[in-house]
């Protein structure tokens, strides 16, 4: 898998936000060692899009969006945002960008000071700007709060200590809200939140994005959240990005294996859906401090062949708005290996007695006329 | 970093669980304390959830008590400062006769060293000044300075801390590394050394600062280092918060997340410790006018008249006892009103 | 007294012809100072060897502190526990920790959502295998080696031999869950409780973990408990499924019917919030409009009325006792139960007076989300 490339931008023009070979890099301690978080990823996103960014932890996900938001600025890449390059602004012209560029995140009880009331939260950001005074403020607080669901009477004077989660993501929504920015992300927005919660939230974000005009980028391990709210999804796995599409093709005609992997293990409320050993995905991901060489999937990519190794797949349009990064993509040219071949290879990927097997070759005629026994070609 | 794995639980730091974690004895006695410590927590998470919603709890469920030990000591307190703050009051009106001067007695003969029988509240010293009315003024010099000197300490102390704390890095390093070497030297010694090195004098000159300001000046340095670490720890803990990332979404600039996000966080559990170090500070003067490195006499200090008093402890123990005991009545009550405050904000802190 | 590893016989006392666990009317409740929080408020079912029951609910609605009600590992100061647990026909509630200490462990187990709490981050991972063994089974440190490196193989671990010289931060969540599985059935108990054993894991560690705990339920015949509020997670792996709400069962059935012929609103509404993948993207999602409820002093009547869209004046007044379903093993807490002529009729009138008798609005129309914050 491993994506690089950026085939599946669309042009500048179009885009409010485009994000370019972003790279993040910490070192790790003393060690001189690096942990590779995110590895030339590149995406974009349209005004009044939802883009969803999904992938397990580990993945680079949140760090992407924080890259984003230049929190910290990313080791290297490119973020054009509204005519300017955010990695290469200077500080004081980064800082008054930010009102346009939000951010909502995990743990709403955590994103809000505990020692402050609600109003003064909420017009905090209408404070640091000079957006608005007195009673002006106060008007465009009590309307924000009434809109994301949240008595201002009530809430007023209170705490954040005093709100349930729920309440309190409400409360962050609002204060993202407030300067009316461009650009919304949002990072795992409803992980911490109870499932009746969630559902709450989800709604309201849709309706802040139609009734402030927002543009979202949401970020979240769950599959079927990011189905539900996005208009276009990327997948990501170990810093890099596997396949995007939109959200009904990703699903009906997934083309990464990852992907495929990822939706078949999604538990379905369905009892006439059981789950078995078949399909589910065996190993355990690698470090980011040193990733496979290559496609990083391939250590548990039951199609990988020594090419997969070699070569880092880039990302390719295989269908309409629907791009994947690899070099045997499911329903790709040449004929899937059938069930069977695919159930051994996975048992003998899943067997506990080996730790890193041997997987066995496709048996598939060759992909653009590279055999899988020629000699390997130079890395692109 | 790789993020944390913890699906749903909240991201206070990479790398870092929120929970504890649990060392406990070995083998099935190990699992089953635990699971109940486990269990426990559970528990403790229920009581806060329902300390959580006051629409459905009624508003007079809870109140916290500070205890009638707290009172007692407040009280003591209380009594010292009104005292020292209403001596000027007290002598214009003639109920406190001036601690310098000797004091007429009332009925001749009237012992050097001071009899209760004469009508002085706690007798007389081995000059015949009033030993009630050099105890309130005593109060005076001590108050003074254990309080501003913590004053000063934390508003410089706190801003190092905080600095430290917000930026780490270079800055981080050179400035805890400018409080380590103050925490290296013996306090005292510090203190002394300030103290002569602020109020000497060329002969016939006056000397740099007065002999208070000196003192005051050297216990806020000897109080900086400490709490200089101690608000580092907590601007570490608080800056990793969220709301301190969100304020920085929002655009602020880093004094103000600093002032209106951090300060307010990190200041109750140290404004609470703060008490605790007003005692320490008071005793740190005692000990310094024990050693007569505080205002000379006759003006009168609590360490200078235990220093006196120690000569007279045969004949009139009372001289160097009194002192004592008020001296340690104070700085108990200090402690426990602070720890009693102390305990009384972490509650409130653990609901949050 | 030895014992093998992998069923070891029963204790003395105990009639192996009677149920592995019968639980009647469990209560829970815990003395606070805001009140008494009645976290399990009368729970009871019945469960065979072999089996697997799923407890789904959400936070608040006593779920977790059921199981450990069951296995007896609640705090002893301000909690009140009543009922009775039958385990093989002797009631364990009540009994001191000396003798529950033969329970745990040996019959009884737990695995719990956070590896990294359930282990000792200072002791490695052989030790902490071993301990369980030695104090359990008396074994010498041979055959404790020798029986850690075999459970260890058994859950799925590669390279045992080197794990077990390893700490727990050395590994991966889905290896540290492994190893606490490990650890809970070292002693071969006969039931498992596992309390949201993955909802810390990623969802492709996840589906690896249930099929391992399913596999090993298979093997060992026993029965297990699975705790979580995933509907989705109890759906393909379970025989039967309680749902629990404000520390009450308010359905209970096999769990083919349950999805089929679900009665209760709360779970209807419960299942319609989750997003699923085969809706459409930008699917509106049905919401349980309100919060959870209060538990130390519910709600009088029927404790989802509050939030239900069927509720009618007598939810509101009356609690609704568990009467059985037509299936046989269906059990539901509902007076207007979903598909029921009355659960149409008080639909239907809610939805012309425009709103539930507990003053929910209800509507044809999806509720804004911004009224469906308020209680």
């Amino acid at each position: 898998m491993a994506g690089s490339g950026t085939e599946h931008l669309r042009p500048a023009g179009d885009t409010l936000l485009r994000a370019e070979n972003l790279v993040v890099e910490f070192p790790v301690g003393r060690t001189g060692l690096k942990v590779h978080a995110v590895s030339d990823v590149s995406i974009d996103v349209r005004a009044g899009e939802t883009l969803g960014l999904v992938g397990e932890s580990g993945c680079g996900k949140s760090t992407t969006g924080r890259a984003i938001m230049q929190l910290p600025r990313p080791t290297s890449g490119r973020v054009l945002f509204d005519g300017h390059d955010l990695v290469t602004l200077p500080s004081s012209e980064l800082r008054r960008l930010r009102p346009e560029m939000q951010m909502i995140f995990q743990d709403p009880i955590s994103s809000l000071n505990p020692r402050r009331k609600v109003s003064q939260i909420v017009a905090e950001p209408l404070r640091i700007w000079k957006r608005a005074a007195g009673d002006q403020l106060d008007k465009i607080v009590e309307t924000t709060l009434e809109n994301v669901g949240i008595d201002p009477a009530a809430a007023w004077d209170r705490r954040p200590h005093q709100f349930s989660g729920g309440q309190c993501q409400r409360i962050c929504i609002a204060r993202a809200l407030v300067l009316n920015p461009k650009l919304i992300i949002c990072d795992e927005p409803v992980s911490a939140l109870d499932v009746s919660v969630q559902a709450q939230i989800l709604n309201l974000l849709e309706e802040m994005k139609a009734q402030y005009n927002l543009t979202l980028i949401f970020i979240a391990h769950d599959l079927a959240v990011v189905k539900n709210v996005s208009d276009r999804v990327a997948v990501m796995y170990l810093g890099k990005l596997c396949e995007v599409a939109p959200p009904d093709e990703l699903y009906a005609r997934p083309a990464h294996p990852y992907t495929e992997a990822l939706l078949r293990s999604i538990p379905v409320p369905d009892p006439s859906i059981r789950p078995g050993e078949e399909g589910t995905l065996g190993g355990e991901i690698p470090s980011p401090v040193a990733p496979p060489s290559g496609c990083r999937f391939r250590t548990r990519c039951p199609r990988v062949q020594d090419m997969c190794a070699q070569v880092e797949p880039k990302m390719r349009q295989i269908g309409l708005g629907h791009y994947v990064a690899c070099h045997f993509p499911l329903d790709a040219i040449g004929p899937k290996p059938g069930a069977a071949q695919l159930a051994q290879q996975m048992n003998a990927m899943t067997s506990p007695t080996t730790r890193r097997p041997v997987p066995p070759k496709l048996v598939t005629p060759p992909v653009s006329g590279v055999s899988a026994s020629a000699p390997p070609k130079p890395a692109g | 970093m790789p993020e944390p794995s913890h699906r749903g639980a909240p991201v206070d730091a990479p790398g870092i669980s929120s929970r504890p974690e649990i060392d406990a004895p070995a083998g099935g006695a190990r699992e089953m304390l635990e699971l109940t410590q486990l269990a426990d927590r559970e528990v403790e998470e229920l009581q806060a959830l329902h300390t959580l919603d006051p629409d459905q709890v009624p508003a007079d469920a809870v109140k916290k008590r500070l205890g009638p030990l707290f009172w007692f000591a407040a009280g003591w307190f209380l009594l010292i400062v009104v005292l020292a703050l209403a001596a000027p009051l007290m002598e214009r009106a003639g109920f406190l006769p001036d601690p310098t001067k000797a004091v007429k007695c009332a009925n001749p003969p009237c012992s050097k060293l001071g009899i209760l029988k004469q009508g002085y509240l706690l007798g007389t010293d081995n000059l015949s000044r009033d030993i009630f009315s050099r105890i309130v003024w005593g109060a005076r010099v001590s108050l003074l300075v254990g309080f501003s000197s913590i004053f000063f300490g934390l508003v410089l102390g706190g801003a190092i801390g905080v600095i430290a704390g917000f930026f780490k890095g270079k800055l981080e390093t050179v400035l805890m590394a400018l409080t380590d070497m103050f925490l290296a030297f013996p306090a005292i010694l510090l203190a002394l050394a300030i103290i002569t090195f602020a109020s000497t004098s060329n002969p016939g000159e006056e000397p740099r600062l007065s002999r208070q300001v000196a003192v005051i000046l050297a216990l806020t340095i000897v109080s900086v280092p400490p709490i200089a670490r101690l608000v580092r720890a907590s601007t570490l803990v608080f800056a990793q918060r969220e709301f301190v990332l969100a304020a920085r979404t929002l655009g602020a600039s880093n004094l103000r997340i600093m002032v209106k996000e951090i300060v307010p966080n990190v200041l109750p559990p140290i404004f609470a410790f703060g008490i605790i170090g007003v005692a320490i500070a008071i005793t740190a003067e005692g000990a310094l006018a024990f050693l007569g490195l505080s205002l000379q006499p006759p003006n009168p200090t609590w360490g200078g008249m235990i220093n006196d008093g120690q000569k007279f402890y045969l004949d009139a123990p009372h001289m160097v006892l009194v002192p004592c005991a008020v001296l340690f009545l104070t700085v108990l009550s200090l402690n426990l009103a602070g720890d009693r405050l102390r305990e009384y904000f972490d509650i409130k802190e653990s609901v949050l | 007294m030895s014992r093998k590893v992998i069923g070891g016989p029963t204790g003395t006392g105990r009639d192996p012809n009677a149920k592995l666990l019968r639980v009647v009317d469990i209560k829970t409740h815990f003395r606070t100072e805001k009140g008494t929080v009645r976290a399990v408020d009368g729970v009871s079912f019945t469960l065979d060897r072999g089996r697997t029951l799923g407890v789904v609910g959400e936070s608040g609605s006593g779920k977790t502190i059921l199981s450990r009600s069951i296995m007896g590992l609640l705090p002893k100061r301000n909690v009140v526990r009543q009922g009775h647990v039958y385990y093989e026909g002797t009631d364990i509630i009540g009994l001191p920790d000396e003798e529950m200490r033969h329970v745990w462990g040996s019959e009884m187990a737990m695995v719990f959502q956070d590896p990294m709490t359930s282990l000792n981050p200072v002791k490695k991972i052989g030790k902490q295998i071993t301990e369980s063994l030695f104090l359990h089974l008396h074994m010498d440190k041979q055959d404790a080696h020798d029986t850690a490196l075999a459970l260890l193989s058994s859950v799925g671990i590669p390279e045992p031999e080197q794990r077990l010289n390893e700490y727990p931060h050395q590994l991966s969540g889905g290896m540290r869950q492994r190893v606490v599985i490990a650890i809970a059935l070292a002693c071969g108990p006969k039931l498992l409780f596992a309390d949201e054993p993955t909802t810390a894991l990623d969802v492709t560690v996840q589906a690896q973990i249930l099929n391992l705990l399913q596999q090993l339920q298979r093997e060992r015949h026993m029965a297990m408990i699975l705790v979580t509020h995933d509907l989705g997670v109890v759906a393909g792996r379970t025989d039967e499924i309680a749902v629990m709400y404000a520390g009450k069962v308010v359905e209970h059935a096999p769990t083919p019917v349950l999805f089929s012929n679900m009665k209760m609103p709360y779970t209807e509404a419960l299942l319609s919030s989750i997003p699923k993948l085969d809706y459409p993207s930008h699917t509106r999602l049905e919401v349980i409009p309100g919060r959870p409820p209060d538990l130390i002093n519910p709600p009088r009547g029927c404790r989802f009325a509050p939030r239900c869209k069927y509720a009618q004046e007598r939810c509101l007044n009356e609690e609704p006792p568990l009467i059985a379903a037509e299936t046989p093993g269906h059990m539901f807490r509902c007076w207007f139960p979903v598909g029921s002529p009355e659960g149409e009729e008080a639909l239907s009138r809610n939805l012309a007076a425009g709103a539930s008798a507990s003053g929910v609005p209800v509507t044809d129309v999806p509720m804004p989300a911004s009224l469906a914050g308020r209680s």
